[in-house]
């Protein structure tokens, strides 16, 4: 990198941040689980999470932690993935493939909006409570 | 690239020396056999502080906080942990006494902490420059450059009250305006990163875990003052932070962070790095200044001070590393907002090697006006083994042990020289009820002796006569007219020594001699305790 002006650096700072922002996990105020547990990478728990990331990376706006859990219970509609949005239900999606989450991000996290045909509910709570991350 | 986890893990030097290296490469290993590479970033980051539990790797954003771990146990933190997000519970760590799994703001060894020094240790990639940017770095420096005067800069600084966090404690804006108020064709800005107090790593820490904030400090202060080169004084016994720091250096040079026109300013400044060789002596600034000019470090006699007649005969702004850290932080956020934090004559925080006979040993920043027995007991978890707290030593060999009844003491510069200590760099090393107060007077002094330069003559002939006498006492065979003596020299080495070295050598005996009098006088010769 060639020498910085004063705009480029503010610029660089601006990206920088919200690449680093994700590690400072207090500030977020989206809270995205991804069930990872065995059967989830199985059913491409991992394609889903990489979609994810670099579908939330065209939001920088967006304030998000995206955390890995082990198997959340609902092990038929895989690959899970728990949604938290201030002022919103905690949501629970099921078959979530790489252009669900797509849409996941955009409907729910940007326009506010449920993806109905996706909604698993919540699973009872003590499977929540030794399953979730939360 | 966005992540969405971070396995972070501690490359300080201690951490570093029990194989952090080896455990990063297993983790990465592991990472790339499992295709995480594009979700997890894993980071090899300065010292987290809590030394004692090292190696440590903290995984983010879950908070994970994982202590002692070992090469083999990265297999399960990735497979476990990054892969399908289920912690791995043995290798977490849990207070004394409660089996829960604490979150990292809930641990106790934390929880009393204010990070503002080592706001970025431990939690960014020293080596990034990118990194340090994204937390705020180089805003301090931008918002001098293009919004503010040298004047205002200073103002802001001596608003803060900081004061020097070498020893002194001598305020920083004060020092910084004899600089400026100076005419002259060429100034200096000198980093003093000598480090040399036995037990003290503070500024290592900084170095190696977050080293563009000096780089952004030193250029601050050299706009402030005028100058247009700086010297980093470091010890060649810290490799890894003379690396972090060259790397440092030259990133920011890349960036036009430091050369000719920073960011396209007409403010110019460098930096360059000046090794030393180890002699307690120059961490002594005009020793210092000396050693930087290619002669022995020898102390000369002050005033003039530096801040008029410094390097080459010029005036040279010398401030410690830690006084470094805290000057970007100051200039973005306001000195007041820095002076609302500590006590009515110290402000802000301070850094703590903590060391000894400590549960928690580790790099700690805790706010001035933090007490001992919080730093002993909650940050540093009490006395190992159950046995009784008998004294903290500040300030290394120039300071003096603070036994038990002072505990509650507040800790400033004002309250630790009452008691006949001093802040020092900020060493503390704690000692338990089987700790000889003879023996520790005698190490501390021997240190001194062997580092005295032998310029003058109380220093050079008073350390080695005390020693003599120490000796005797170390032997069972002391006397009370010894105990005389040793007083009678340490005050001569107090008003006549040349510099600091020799002004505080004496002190860690004579605080011994007045809290623990009874330890000396158990060691007077048999006759002479029979009479007495």
């Amino acid at each position: 990198m060639a020498k910085m002006t004063l705009e480029e650096l503010r610029k660089l700072r601006q990206t920088a941040q919200k690449t680093i922002r994700t590690r400072e996990s207090a500030e977020n105020d989206i809270h995205l689980t991804i069930g990872m547990g065995t059967s989830g990478i199985a059913a491409g728990a991992k394609d889903t999470l990489a979609t994810l990331m670099s579908e939330l990376e065209k939001h920088p706006e967006l304030n998000v932690a995206v955390r890995q859990t082990g198997g959340l219970g609902l092990e038929h509609a895989e690959p899970t993935l728990e949604v938290r949005v201030p002022g919103m239900p905690v949501i629970i999606y099921g078959k979530v493939a790489p252009d669900v989450a797509q849409k996941i991000v955009q409907q729910h996290l940007i326009n506010k909006e449920l993806v109905d045909e996706h909604i698993y509910d919540r699973p009872a709570s003590d499977i929540v409570d030794s399953g979730s991350a939360q | 690239m966005a992540y969405a986890q971070y396995c972070l893990i501690c490359d300080g030097t201690a951490c570093n020396s029990s194989q952090s290296e080896r455990i990063y490469e297993q983790i990465m290993k592991y990472v790339y056999d499992h295709d995480l590479e594009k979700t997890c970033q894993v980071v090899k980051t300065g010292c987290f502080g809590f030394c004692e539990q090292g190696p440590i790797v903290k995984v983010l954003p879950d908070e994970a906080f994982y202590v002692q771990v070992k090469p083999e146990d990265a297999a399960d933190i990735v497979r476990e942990h990054l892969l399908k997000g289920r912690p791995v519970s043995r290798l977490i760590y849990r207070e004394k006494d409660t089996d829960s799994l604490g979150a990292v703001d809930k641990i106790s060894f934390y929880r009393k902490q204010v990070r503002i020094v080592l706001r970025n240790c431990g939690f960014i990639d020293p080596e990034s420059i990118d990194e340090y940017i994204a937390r705020e770095g180089y805003q301090g420096l931008e918002k001098a450059l293009f919004e503010m005067s040298g004047e205002e800069v200073l103002v802001e600084v001596e608003k803060s009250g900081l004061r020097g966090r070498g020893g002194g404690g001598f305020p920083t804006g004060r020092k910084w305006r004899f600089t400026k108020e100076m005419e002259a064709d060429q100034k200096y800005v000198v980093c003093n990163a000598d480090e040399g107090d036995p037990g003290a790593y503070m500024d290592r820490s900084m170095l190696e875990g977050d080293p563009h904030s000096i780089i952004e400090a030193m250029a601050i202060c050299g706009y402030t003052v005028g100058a247009s080169r700086g010297y980093v004084y470091v010890r060649a016994e810290y490799p890894l932070a003379v690396r972090r720091l060259e790397k440092a250096l030259q990133d920011a040079r890349e960036y036009g962070l430091l050369g000719d026109n920073i960011l396209g300013s007409d403010f110019s400044f460098d930096i360059e790095i000046r090794l030393g060789a180890g002699a307690f002596v120059c961490g002594e600034e005009t020793a210092l200044l000396m050693s930087i000019e290619g002669m022995r470090g020898m102390p000369v006699q002050r005033p003039p001070y530096p801040a008029v007649k410094g390097l080459w005969g010029k005036p040279t702004v010398i401030n410690n590393v830690e006084t470094f850290g805290n000057i970007p932080v100051i200039v973005t956020r306001g000195g007041d907002w820095f002076a609302g934090i500590g006590t009515e004559t110290s402000k802000g925080t301070k850094v703590f090697a903590l060391t000894g006979n400590v549960n928690n040993s580790g790099l700690i920043e805790v706010p001035m006006g933090t007490t001992l027995r919080d730093i002993v007991f909650n940050i540093g978890g009490g006395i190992p083994g159950g046995k009784q707290f008998k004294a903290v030593q500040s300030g290394g060999p120039s300071g003096g042990m603070i036994p038990a009844e002072h505990m509650d003491t507040p800790i400033d510069y004002e309250s630790l020289a009452a008691l006949g200590s001093i802040m020092g760099s900020g060493g503390l090393i704690v000692m338990d009820e089987d700790d000889s107060m003879v023996d520790v007077a005698k190490f501390y002094l021997g240190f001194t002796v062997e580092e005295s330069c032998g310029k003058c003559i109380p220093c050079r002939l008073g350390g080695r006569q005390i020693e003599k006498i120490l000796e005797k006492f170390a032997n069972g065979e002391g006397t009370p007219e010894d105990l005389q003596k040793i007083e009678e020299i340490g005050q001569t080495m107090i008003t006549g020594s040349l510099c600091g070295l020799g002004k505080t050598a004496p002190n860690p005996v004579l605080s011994s001699i007045k809290y623990f009098r009874h330890e000396y006088e158990a060691a007077f010769r048999k006759d002479v305790a029979e009479t007495a």
